[in-house]
Formats: C-alpha cells, structure tokens, sequence
C-alpha cells in the first residue's frame, strides 16, 4: 500500500475521534435549541464550569476560598481528603441539574415569549456570569485533570495496523477512550430522544409551545430537563478536553469548534450534529494532510469555518435540519 | 364534598343520552389590565351534549374557551369541574385532567408526521418510567401497543389514513384541522374544546367535519364545547347555546329558544332601538 494512502487513513482515524468529540459538544447545542429555540452561547462555558467543579470535588477544593480567605482573612484552600473520580463525577452531575433548574427558574421563566434574539443576550449574560462564579467558586488558575483515562500512544492501535499494513498509526488513548465514551453519550441521547415519552414531549415543545400545553406537557419541567442534558453533556465534554489540555478559560473556546458542526448538520438534528461533528473532524484532518503542505499549513485552524460557509450559501438548513418550507 | 348537585339528565330528541352537569362556570369575570373580556358569565355543560359558544367578532368567545382550558385564569369566578372547585391550574394541569382542545389557527408540531402529531395526543396515558420505554423493555411495550391500537382507531375515524406518515406541514389547511381534531381525540378527553373547528373550510370540508363532530359525541360520547361563527352550523349541531356579546352573556339555550331570543337578534343583526 501506497504510503501516502496509509498516512492519509491515519490522519482519518484521528480525525474521527476529534470528530466525535466535535459532536459531543454540538449536542449540548442542538439539545437546547430544539427543546427551547434559544442558541445557548454559555455552553462552552458551562463545559468549563463543569470540568473546574469536577477538578475541585475530585480534590477537595473548598469552594470561593479565595472569597472566603480575602473577607475572613484565613488561609483556607482544601478540606484535606479527596474524592474518587465516580463520586466527583456524579457530584458534578447533581450540581449541573441544580444549575439548570436556577437557570430555568431566575432567567427564562421571566423571558418566556421573548424575542429569540433577547434569549440569546441572556445566555451571553450568563456565559459570562458563569465564567465568573467558576473563578470566584474554584480560583482561576489552570488545573490538571486526571479521570484515570491513560494517556499517550495506544500500543494496541500502533500494533494492529502494524500488522495489518506493516505501518502502525499513531493514536492518542485519552483521544480513543473520549470517543468511545462520547459515542455511548450520543447513542444514550438518541435513544432517548426518539424513542421515550420524555423525547417526544421535548419534540414537542421543540414544535410548539401552545399544542404542547394543550397535550399536557409541562414546559418547565421539559427546560430544566434539557438543560441538565445539556449541563451532562457539558460535563463530559469538559472532562474530556480538560484531561487533556487541563482545565483552563481556554476549554471555554471549544464551543467555537461546535459552530460550524451546527451549520452542517443542522440546529435541530441530533443526528445531524453526529455526521456534522464527524465530517468535520475527518475533513480537517484530511485537508490538512493533502492541502496544507501546498498553502502553508494550519488550515485546521479554519477549513471548518469555510466548510461551514460553504454549506450556508448552499443548504442553510444544514444537512438534517429541517427543511425550510415556505407557503405562499 | 361535592358543590353541586347531580341531576339525572334527559334524552335528546334524537335519543343521545345527556347526563347530569359536567362543568359549571360560575361568575366568570377575566380581565386585560382594562379590558373586561369577560364578564361575570355563568353557565354550565352536560356530560355528552354539544355545547356551543356564539357570539361575534370579539365577544370573549376564544377567552371563555381559555378560561375552560386553564390558558387564562380568571380573576373572579369559579370553574366546577366534576362536582368540585378546580384550582387554579397551569394550561398543563387541565389537559392532564381529561380536557383536550384545538386552536382557532391551529397549533400542531409542523415538524413532525402526522402519526407522531397523533401520538403526542396520549403522552398522558403513558405511565412506563424513562428506562423501561428506552430499552423497550416491561410496561413500555404493553403500553406502546395499546397506545398504537389507541391511534389507529382515531386515524380510522377521521379518514386520515392515506396522510399518516406525511410531515404535517404539508397539509393542506382543512387536513390539518383534521390532525389536530385527532390529536385532541387520541388523549381520550372528557371534554373536547374546539375553537373555532370550521374556520376558513370550504363548504365540503364544513361538511366533513360537522360529521365528524356529531360522529365523535355520538360514538365516543365525548362532551364538546365548540366555538363557530357560522349560526347554520352551529344552530345544526349543538344541543344547547350560549351565546356572548361584549364580554356578557345574552342568551343561552336550545338552538331554537336562542334564535328567538331578541337581544341575540339585536346583536347579530344589529336592530337598532327606537
């Protein structure tokens, strides 16, 4: 086999897991979006928020000791025992369900039939609220994360395609373990959303406010629902990127990555924000591999945003949005 | 303890069985900031009768039909429903008690098919917890089937066989009133709300769904409160009328005692006083 080819499938590889990852944050979008119609621009943030609180359970951080220390001028910092990964995990999970059930109760019960447009500044208001409650909750200097995922190249991996094409591919094991794990995540959320009453009361809703009354579907009760989802969601995504990069402002910046995923698959697929997540993971990869030698490189930076332009000009509808039918 | 008292009800001339009251209305008031919707407005509704709202453009015929539905709570009054005071409730609440209802201009979920519009229609009736229904597993299937079979006998009713997997949106306009009438049927209600049910029909599709309606009391003995315009129609179809100008009751009735009831001339045709 050609090596070219054999690197090109390397390259793909990687670029599938990225994409998974990829997808696994769009999700936490298209969750919001089609339940409520508001584009939730503090997911990044709350991937963050969610990685600096799992950092802080798993090591015993007290919470605002900085606040605390600054006011009462004592030098609190850790409680002095630690928590195992499974407890801080679940930990984390219960404080991002209350976290939606405050954003439902004290920002959109009191916006309900607003402009999406005013729905849209309040999640920037809240990104930003967010982002800082995480510094002031859990100090903001960058944290390693250690979920007890290994790290590092899989020998698996590297000796399988050794012997299958006498060349052994270099994949990262946090990269593979992240996507499986995404995966479980993105099929999890399928099932439920096609296939339990709660998903189609959310469709529902996603639908139309009033009819979904009038069968009986509590909208309060489906947005707390959804933004726990989309809090879980951000969990893992924030675990994953943060184990991987450490826990710092810039994970926040991951939901830039999710936009063009969104444009592609559409805002209210979920199954478009998988093909979207994933198509951009193998196209980026690719692109790079064949056309950055010829441009000069880092076209991972944005050969995303131009697919993504691509596709408005095209198919703005994205490639499993629902299509855009107008009656005259 | 019950705050009315039950009657036994009568037989209809054609010998539809009306039963004792199912819901009183008792001194309605809603208001608007300063605007009286609603005004002190009292009657009540059989079980098994078609009762019709009347009245023209802007008589609080809509906010009555939200009142009943718990879209509007009214600022005084009370609603009896099944012998007792019903609380104030979230439109949610009321649907979940057996009250299912269409809109003047037609709320469905565009988006999806009309089996799935349908389908929505018996989320209440679906009792199996979140694990059960995703891994298909206990309760959900048994549920599931009864749900379907459930389905198909409104899809059956309404004729809308040939429409089932098309993408509501599609529709046209009197087929989609249709969809969402099934939608309403599929929760099993108590009482059906409709508001409005002929609005913008042609005459055949008029015709189409007056059969329907009589058809569904008449087999289902569904209660109805339906809301129309069109006198022909609703002089045809309901048992008893109210009917509704300016936010106050001027008559209610037989079909036959409100078209002779002068002040419902007055308002309909405009008599003036001299």
């Amino acid at each position: 086999m050609p090596d070219t080819l054999l690197f090109a499938m390397e390259a793909a590889a990687n670029g599938l897991t990225a994409g998974v990852m990829y997808a696994l944050v769009a999700l936490g979008f298209v969750l919001i979006f089609k339940a409520s119609g508001i584009f939730n621009f503090s997911q990044g943030v709350m991937a963050l928020f969610a990685a600096l609180t799992l950092v802080g359970l798993q090591s015993g951080q007290i919470p605002f000791a900085h606040l605390i220390n600054a006011i009462f001028g004592t030098r609190l910092h850790y409680f002095g025992f630690t928590l195992p990964t499974l407890a801080a995990i679940a930990g984390t999970v219960v404080v991002m369900i209350v976290f939606a059930w405050l954003v439902e109760r004290y920002i959109f019960r009191h916006l309900v039939n607003q402009e999406p447009i005013i729905l849209f500044m309040a999640t920037i208001g809240l990104a930003y609220f967010l982002e800082g409650l995480g510094d002031l909750m859990w100090g903001a200097e960058v944290k390693r994360l250690d979920v007890g995922i290994p790290q590092g190249m899989s020998l698996a991996v590297d000796e399988t395609t050794f012997n299958w094409f006498g060349y052994g591919f270099y994949m990262d094991t946090l990269e593979l373990w992240a996507a499986l794990i995404a995966a479980i995540l993105v099929g999890a959320l399928v099932v439920f959303s096609q296939y339990t009453k709660q998903g189609r009361a959310l469709r529902a809703v996603a639908d139309d406010h009033q009819a979904a009354l009038s069968v009986g579907i509590s909208l309060r009760f489906i947005w707390v629902l959804v933004w726990s989802l989309a809090g879980i969601v951000a969990l893992v995504a924030g675990m994953m990127w943060g184990a991987k990069s450490g826990v710092q402002f810039s994970l926040s910046l991951i939901a830039l990555k999710a936009l063009p995923v969104l444009i592609l698959g559409g805002f209210t697929s979920i199954p478009g924000a998988i093909v979207g997540g994933l198509i951009i993971g193998v196209g980026e990869k690719l692109f790079d591999f064949f056309m950055g030698p010829l441009i000069g490189g880092a076209t991972e930076n944005w050969f995303a945003y131009m697919l993504a332009l691509v596709f408005l000009l095209f198919r703005p509808q994205g490639l499993f949005g629902e299509k855009i039918i107008e009656r005259v | 303890m019950l705050d009315t008292q039950p009657d036994e009800g009568y037989t209809t001339a054609d010998g539809r069985k009306i039963g004792g009251v199912a819901m009183e209305m008792k001194n309605i008031t809603l208001r608007f900031g300063g605007v009286v919707a609603i005004k002190d407005i009292s009657f009540d509704i059989r079980w098994g009768e078609v009762r019709a709202i009347i009245g023209p453009n802007g008589a609080g015929k809509s906010s009555m039909l939200n009142v009943i539905s718990g879209f509007y709570n009214p600022q005084e009054g009370e609603v009896i429903y099944k012998g007792y005071r019903r609380p104030r409730m979230r439109p949610y609440q009321v649907a979940r008690t057996g009250i299912a209802r269409t809109f003047q201009n037609i709320a469905l979920f565009e988006g999806m098919s009309v089996l799935d519009n349908i389908m929505t229609g018996r989320l209440n009736h679906m009792k199996a917890n979140i694990f059960q229904q995703a891994m298909w597993w206990g309760k959900a299937q048994k549920e599931e089937e009864e749900n379907r079979e459930k389905v198909e006998k409104v899809i059956d009713f309404l004729e809308i066989q040939h429409i089932r997997k098309t993408p509501v949106a599609r529709l046209p306009y009197g087929l989609k009133k249709r969809v969402e009438l099934a939608r309403a049927l599929a929760a099993e209600p108590s009482i059906l709300l409709l508001d409005e049910p002929m609005a913008g029909m042609n005459v055949e599709e008029k015709e189409d769904m007056c059969r329907f309606i009589l058809d569904v009391n008449d087999e289902f003995g569904t209660t109805i409160v339906l809301i129309e315009h069109d006198m022909g129609v609703v002089m045809d179809l309901s048992d008893r009328v109210v009917v509704m100008d300016y936010g106050k009751k001027i008559g209610d009735g037989t079909p036959d005692e409100v078209r002779n009831n002068e002040e419902v001339i007055k308002a309909y045709l405009g008599v003036t006083d001299d």
